[in-house]
């Protein structure tokens, strides 16, 4: 039993043509036994930025406290917004500043560039290492199955409802065959108008 | 790694407050020191929590969290904390505590809220992460009980309906479940406050 396996869950982040996209399951596990099916993963930092956490459910919420802590604080001093870039910096310090007693939680971020409008698109592991993608990232309890899904059904530039079916199919082709992820799933499309969020109906198994 | 308490505690939210239900058995290993504990605490006036756990950590956290509620109202000039706040409240404590010297306790708190008019459940474990749910069951009742909750629970029930299924599922620990537990002890908590509904033994009677 790993401590990042302890409540599953499982997540992608995905870009599209000047739209972005990032999906999760739902489930709230302890091992095997399911406790709840409307556990939040994925956290609105601001409107053109979403933040994606995957793994011990105690950490997910942490975390997010202390990263909305540090945006916000950020923007009232700054007076101006944080960009996605920054942002997944600012994620990458503070989990990097617990490097020796980390958080066990492996995070996706996934935004919209304000001034360009173009995708942002990060994942990183516990003690913050980046990768920057242009097509999508994934974390969670299934990564195997969900790139295996992801690289099947990428295509550059999807609209926003194309964008939007591909990362329903592919969380939920994914999820279906882990036995710690599922039980439902959202998924929030980041526009410059606005952000569209979606449940999905999916087995409930 | 926690140890593995072998207590029971049940929580349904209905339409107008929360029943929380607990085992009353105080043991060890082999050894049952009583059967009469009482491990549902009334934190507020509005609110309670159901706690699992070592003796220890179950008695030291719950008074710790019920006196600073205390002490909230009181230096706030009698303003209450919505059962949201209480839940994000243990949360923190619980949070906190994790990397330094965790408290092993799973709990099941349960509300209701004047302000809003309605009823508030919430699932929390020792590692500090919670959820708010209309049921919910903390230790091994969750293999027996969540089932059982998930077929009868429905929006809008009432106290009675909510009591009816705590027996069901209580009934299904004695008949299944390995650990005997002999007595149980039920609360309720609605606009009234916090009473007992029923318990086997009483836990004032030592």
């Amino acid at each position: 039993m790993s401590i990042l396996e302890y409540n599953g869950g499982a997540m992608i982040a995905m870009a599209g043509k000047d739209c972005v996209g990032i999906a999760s399951d739902t489930r709230l596990g302890i091992q095997a036994m399911t406790v709840a099916c409307d556990f939040q993963k994925t956290f609105q930092i601001n409107s053109n930025t979403f933040v994606g956490l995957a793994g011990l459910a105690s950490d997910v919420q942490t975390v997010s406290e202390v990263l909305k802590f540090r945006h916000d604080l950020y923007e009232l001093r700054e007076g101006r917004k944080m960009t996605p870039r920054v942002f997944s910096n600012v994620l990458s310090n503070l989990l990097y500043e617990k490097r020796f007693g980390p958080y066990f939680v492996e995070p996706i971020v996934a935004g919209l560039d304000a001034k360009t409008g173009k995708p942002f698109l990060s994942g990183m592991d516990l003690i913050g290492a980046p990768v920057f993608t242009d097509d999508y990232v994934v974390s969670g309890t299934c990564t195997a199955n969900l790139h295996g899904m992801c690289e099947t059904l990428y295509r550059p530039d999807m609209e926003v409802e194309e964008l939007f079916e591909t990362l329903a199919q592919a969380l939920l082709a994914g999820v279906d065959r882990d036995a710690l992820s599922g039980w439902g799933g959202v998924v929030h499309i980041i526009t410059k108008d606005g952000v569209i969020s979606r449940e999905l109906k999916g087995r409930q198994d | 790694t926690q140890h593995t308490a072998m207590d029971s505690v049940l929580a349904i939210r209905y339409k107008d407050g929360c029943v929380i239900a607990a085992d009353q058995t105080n043991a060890r290993s082999v050894l049952a020191y009583q059967h009469n504990l009482d491990k549902v605490t009334e934190l507020s006036k509005h609110t309670a929590m159901g706690v699992s756990g070592p003796n220890a950590d179950m008695v030291n956290f719950s008074e710790y969290i019920s006196k600073n509620m205390a002490l909230y109202e009181a230096m706030n000039h009698g303003n209450k904390l919505s059962v949201n706040a209480q839940a994000h409240y243990v949360r923190s404590v619980l949070a906190e505590a994790l990397r330094k010297g965790p408290y092993q306790v799973n709990l099941m708190l349960g509300g209701y809220d004047e302000k809003t008019k309605e009823a508030n459940l919430y699932f929390l474990d020792y590692l500090a992460s919670m959820q708010k749910v209309n049921f919910g069951c903390q230790g091994y009742a969750g293999a027996f009980c969540l089932s059982i909750m998930d077929r009868e629970w429905k929006d809008d029930m009432t106290k009675e309906e909510a009591l009816e299924v705590i027996d069901h599922c209580i009934g299904e620990l004695g008949k299944r479940f390995v650990i005997a537990q002999p007595n149980f002890i039920v609360k309720v908590v609605d606009k009234d406050g916090v009473s007992v509904s029923k318990f086997g033994a009483d836990p004032n009677d030592n």
